[in-house]
């Protein structure tokens, strides 16, 4: 900040005005849309994100002429990326109130219960603070993380809790439930409540066995977002068929 | 100086690119709810909580901040350069990253961890630490380029004169910095104001202890867009009067 002032000269001022020219072209040749009529865009829950790439190759091997993109995200995320016109073709939610929210927001939609999914107790490699069962929860003297009670996985371990009885002391309650499994992998909490499904396709953690926690469930939804579109509805009787219920109770996922 | 006319559209498109996000954010905020949505139970415990962080955040900032900037400015100029890119790397490095990277340090498993880790863990502190992280940096930053631009000359006289170095410091140095010293901490402020990644990867977030303005919102924004966009504009008019109010961009002085 010595106060001297640049001196620019035009060369230099147009060679940078045309390698910004060259870069933004760049950019918007890397934008363009693929053909409409070969691809089915879908929306999944980050919970499916492993049986929905399996699904989705076994999709676009009986249908030739079909290319699958699948974006993953939270459900209350990917519901309001959609209400806000995200090209979206099917909505894959892993909880049935941003299912009926999407539904309700767009009209015209055709929703169907594919799978359910339970919580159970995550606690790092080896068990260190010695989590037995869900009442131990309770103890202010555990590093316990929880789902927000405004998220999904949140809402579950409050039903889970209030019909065990219980009043859950959490130490964090997180944003998703990736984050709760982050917290929990790393050992900075000892326990939290996670999906069934994330215990095998999350390093670092293992499950704590308790039982009755199946009881209380979220049901996944799969909404159809555009009327007509016999591509999307394909891939919904895929989610219903044998091969879509072995693949999806291979992950952990129950029936609907 | 008078600027050339054809920087004129440039600008605008700069402009453009920072106005209508600002724009957009507040055609969202339901208005005729604004003031029950941002005096809510949870967004003043938030508000609050992020003020109380940014200002003990801001205060170590500053206590760390001024010596490395005198350190720097005293090591040879072949080492200040590389020291001078480590002390700033939390400018350049993804909130995220600075996230896993304090909780491999202050972490219960990580490097300090037995020693104050278990105590940190999803505490207020925790927060705290993440935002003196984030914020450190602008406070060197700004004195670094005030300390440069001086000459000593006021210095070296003070020395020959028989003053002690505390006192050539406290008497001649710090008070010449005050603006630097001002400019840093208001960055460094509302950097830590607006805080996001490495409190949420590090420190976690509950209510009243750890989920500060930032987190609210993005929770929130799950739920309710219009709270969510209302509580966005706080931390918009804070940041824009703290800056107005206090930023000075450092002059050259003697």
């Amino acid at each position: 900040m010595t106060g001297t002032h640049p001196t620019w000269r035009v060369p230099a001022a147009s060679a940078g005005a045309v390698a910004c020219a060259a870069i933004l072209a760049g950019l918007a040749g890397a934008d363009r849309p693929r053909d409409p009529g070969t691809t089915v865009t879908i929306y999944a829950a980050s919970s499916l994100q492993g049986v929905a790439e399996e699904l989705a190759e076994e999709f676009e091997s009986s249908h030739d002429d079909v290319t699958v993109v699948m974006s993953y995200g939270g459900s209350s995320t990917l519901a309001a990326q959609i209400i806000e016109g995200a090209p979206a073709n099917l909505f894959l939610s892993a909880d049935d109130v941003q299912a009926e929210r999407v539904a309700d927001q767009l009209g015209g939609t055709t929703s169907t219960p594919f799978a359910s999914n339970s919580l159970t107790i995550a606690v790092p490699i080896g068990n260190p603070a010695g989590v037995r069962k869900l009442a131990d929860l309770t103890d202010d003297a555990l590093v316990v993380a929880l789902c927000s009670p405004d998220v999904p996985c949140g809402r579950l371990s409050d039903q889970l809790a209030s019909t065990a009885g219980l009043r859950l002391a959490p130490d964090t309650e997180e944003l998703s439930v990736a984050d709760v499994l982050a917290k929990v992998s790393s050992g900075q909490a000892d326990a939290g409540l996670v999906y069934l499904t994330d215990i095998a396709r999350t390093p670092g953690v293992e499950q704590v066995v308790v039982e009755g926690t199946e009881a209380v469930a979220t049901s996944y939804v799969a909404v159809e977002l555009r009327p007509g579109d016999g591509t999307a509805n394909a891939f919904v009787d895929l989610l219903a068929s044998p091969v879509g219920r072995q693949v999806l109770g291979d992950a952990g996922f129950s029936p609907p | 100086m008078t600027a050339p006319r054809w920087l004129l559209p440039l600008a605008g498109g700069g402009a453009l690119i920072v106005l209508l996000p600002l724009v957009g954010l507040a055609s969202r905020v339901p208005w005729s709810d604004w003031w029950p949505l941002v005096t809510s139970e949870a967004a003043l415990t938030a508000l609050s909580l992020s003020l109380r962080t940014a200002s003990a955040a801001t205060a170590l900032a500053l206590v760390g901040g001024i010596p490395i900037a005198f350190v720097l400015h005293e090591l040879p100029s072949r080492w200040r350069a590389l020291a001078r890119a480590v002390v700033l790397i939390p400018l350049v490095l993804p909130p995220v990253v600075g996230g896993l990277a304090l909780l491999f340090a202050f972490g219960r498993q990580g490097l300090a961890g037995d020693m104050f880790g278990s105590a940190v863990a999803f505490t207020t502190w925790a927060v705290v630490l993440a935002q003196t992280f984030v914020a450190l940096p602008f406070v060197v930053a700004a004195i670094d380029a005030a300390l440069a631009a001086r000459s000593g000359r006021l210095e070296a006289v003070a020395a020959t004169l028989g003053a002690s170095r505390t006192r050539v410091l406290t008497t001649i140095t710090l008070p010449a910095l005050v603006p630097a010293i001002a400019t840093g901490a208001v960055l460094a402020f509302a950097r830590a104001l607006g805080e996001f990644g490495a409190t949420l990867t590090f420190a976690g977030s509950l209510e009243g202890v750890t989920r500060t303005a930032p987190l609210l919102i993005y929770l929130t924004r799950e739920t309710d867009p219009g709270a969510a966009a209302a509580l966005s504009l706080v931390l918009v008019l804070v940041a824009i009067i703290g800056v107005t109010v206090a930023y000075r961009p450092a002059k050259a002085v003697s």
